[in-house]
């Protein structure tokens, strides 16, 4: 209820006084649902503006580290290829959790269920070693599926039957992954001779995926690029799909239309899950090529960005990952201008703090009262 | 005897940070704005603290300093949710990935850095004679009294007072708190800042109190379980008390059970707050499967006068 509204109930005539010739108000456009492209763009340089602040504040100069994370990650063969070789995980586990937030389901456990991915998947190069590299592949694959899946599974359970919120399980399984891996590491499959070096031993060569030339650019790559389009192509074409684009627009109106929104919560979290757990696969097989300590540097985190810079759209979860792959390389390369590398995590809220305020900006409408 | 009031010692001084997370979130939340930063202003909070105290060797300045980036960070996620109407599922994501970078990036000439001091203790003489409690009370800190006191202060202003009426109002109905002439959405950013202003001192108690270096994400989560305890505790505040000093236990039973020498190693047992945050929570869904939760109905849902959609 309004004043106006309220006025109109019993009959008055508006005053003159509230159509004042400058008086404005600021509300919201139903009309407009989507912002402008642009916005993007916007929020990345404001965000990189406000970040400025904070590295003036420690005496270095804005420009020269900006420049200095920029030809780090896209100025050499080498930082475009590690930069890619970043995007990997963070295409899988994004396009993981794109999945989920279609449906509005809060996966934030992206960095657990990559850790399950590639705790399981070395389970197969400690418990069944001989194998070739035919054997070894798949089933560290399918191992690392099933981790994912049931780490994804965890969350979903919780939610569909004690409806527990999902932004806290996901969460916490995260730390317990952690917390496992660390267990793992340190102690039962640590390397005898590695020099306490918290790892196990290196992979051999019938557990490494393959990599393009002698750059470090693995296989993971065509797998997660296989993955995005067959996301694409099932939320566009097939039956699923509908059904998800429909739980998104509106979960009451597709539960009466007969959709299980509980079995679709589950085999989301599950895929969701499973895609996350194939990029901790191809962290550990295509990259480290052991399991170590510390073996995702927020992968997990940096990809709920990801998949909301991206709007969940297929193309822009491949732009966004080169992107915020780009921001971890350039985040190591700065370090040695004596900055820390947790500036890309800095920068990665930034941008998110910036992009959702932007797009809600971009709704408001300016109108003349009376 | 001793083993009873060391468990009793530990579990509250890993609770209290626990207590004033929660203590803010149900401030927050009353008034129907999610808080899910809580991670990263406490972050924000204890890297505030740790760098204020290192500096002027003051604990009042720190805490002020906290206070002063709690309401920073409370503003923000204020203007985020209530005038620019986003959702704050994602604003509180956004402050936590923002808090955690950005307290790594400023902590980085702390980290690792103890600090010198600790909390002073209030010396209470009347308590001593008091078998056990007043062993426990005697080894309890300033903050833990603050606490002591503000689950008290907010008990009754929610729930005796008339602010605590229009609280409890715009949390759960703003169209009519607005109708009543209460202003819904200055009330809003005023408890948005002071519920952050208590969760960045959470974090400020976790450095000073309670592990008194810089890490980054020393909060290990506690942020996230500070979020469900808020759902356990009813938004209530008595109930928050106990349930942040049965997570103060939860916190601190696998280092007991490694000093008592047992096997398991260290890692399953770390394990268990965040294990239990869960089971806890699938308890109270099946419990109350057919009960409201006590949740402010409103909450989550931006309040915008004038418009429907």
């Amino acid at each position: 209820m309004s004043e106006r509204s309220a006025a109109a109930l019993i009959g008055e005539q508006e005053t003159p006084a509230a159509k004042g010739r400058f008086s404005f108000r600021l509300e919201i456009d139903p009309a407009r649902k989507e912002s402008p492209w642009w916005m993007t763009i916007v929020s990345v340089v404001l965000a990189l503006l406000l970040c400025a602040v904070f590295i003036a504040a420690n005496g270095k100069n804005p420009v020269e580290v900006y420049g200095k994370m920029l030809r780090g990650a896209f100025g050499s063969e080498f930082g475009i290829t590690e930069t890619l070789v970043k995007a990997i995980p963070l295409l899988l586990c994004g396009l993981g959790v794109s999945i989920a937030y279609r449906i509005s389901v809060w996966n934030i456990g992206a960095e657990g269920q990559f850790v399950a991915g590639a705790i399981a998947a070395t389970a197969v190069t400690i418990y069944f070693p001989g194998l070739p590299f035919y054997a070894s592949i798949p089933l560290m694959i399918v191992f690392a599926i099933a981790a994912g899946g049931i780490w994804g599974a965890l969350t979903a359970i919780p939610k569909t039957y004690f409806q527990v919120n999902e932004l806290i399980t996901s969460l916490m399984l995260n730390y317990v992954a952690l917390l496992a891996l660390d267990y793992v590491v340190f102690d039962p499959w640590r390397d005898p001779k590695g020099f306490n070096f918290p790892g196990t031993p290196m992979f051999t060569e019938a557990q490494t995926l393959p990599v393009l030339g002698d750059t470090r650019l693995h296989f993971g790559l065509v797998i997660a690029l296989a993955a995005v389009a067959l996301y694409a192509f099932m939320i566009r074409y097939t039956r699923w799909g509908y059904e998800l684009r429909l739980i998104g627009a509106n979960p009451e109106a597709a539960n009466h239309a007969g959709i299980n929104l509980k079995r679709n919560i589950l085999i989301v979290m599950i895929v969701s899950g499973a895609l996350a757990g194939i990029a901790g696969m191809s962290e550990v097989s295509g990259v480290a090529h052991r399991l170590m300590y510390g073996i995702s540097p927020g992968y997990g985190y940096t990809a709920i960005i990801v998949a909301w810079i991206a709007k969940l759209h297929p193309l822009g979860l491949v732009a966004a990952s080169v992107l915020f792959g780009g921001l971890i390389v350039g985040g190591y390369s700065v370090q040695t201008l004596g900055l820390p590398s947790s500036i890309s995590t800095m920068l990665q809220g930034a941008i998110l703090f910036f992009l959702i305020a932007g797009n809600m900006a971009a709704k408001f409408r300016l109108r003349r009262n009376g | 005897m001793e083993w009873f009031i060391q468990l009793a010692v530990a579990a509250i001084a890993s609770g209290t940070p626990l207590l004033f997370a929660t203590l803010g979130g149900i401030l927050n939340e009353r008034s129907g704005i999610i808080q899910l930063g809580a991670e990263g202003i406490m972050l924000m909070g204890a890297v505030t603290a740790c760098m204020t105290y290192l500096h002027t060797g003051s604990f009042i300045a720190s805490l002020l300093a906290v206070a002063g980036v709690g309401a920073a960070l409370g503003l923000l996620h204020a203007f985020m949710c209530v005038t620019l109407r986003t959702n704050q599922v994602v604003s509180g994501l956004a402050m936590t990935l923002f808090g955690s970078g950005l307290s790594a990036y400023l902590g980085k000439s702390v980290a690792g850095t103890p600090i010198p001091g600790s909390v002073p203790k209030l010396d209470l003489p009347f308590l001593e004679p008091l078998p056990v409690i007043g062993d426990i009370f005697a080894r309890l800190d300033v903050l833990t009294w603050f606490s002591f006191a503000l689950v008290i202060v907010l008990h009754l202003l929610i729930h005796r007072t008339s602010w605590g009426l229009h609280l409890r109002a715009i949390g759960d109905n703003p169209a009519t708190a607005d109708v009543m002439g209460i202003r819904v959405q200055l009330l809003k950013y005023g408890y948005t800042v002071a519920g952050s202003m208590l969760i960045g001192l959470a974090g400020a108690d976790l450095l000073l109190a309670y592990s008194p270096t810089w890490i980054e994400g020393m909060t290990a989560g506690r942020g996230w379980i500070a979020v469900a305890l808020i759902i356990f505790a009813r938004w209530n505040p008595l109930r928050a008390l106990f349930c942040a000093y049965f997570f103060g236990v939860m916190d601190t039973i696998g280092f007991k059970i490694q000093l008592i020498g047992s096997s398991i190693p260290s890692y399953f047992l770390k394990m268990i707050p965040y294990v239990v945050t869960i089971l806890v929570l699938m308890y109270l869904g099946w419990r109350n499967r057919n009960k409201p939760t006590g949740a402010p109905e409103a909450l989550g849902i931006p309040y915008i006068r004038e418009q429907r959609f």
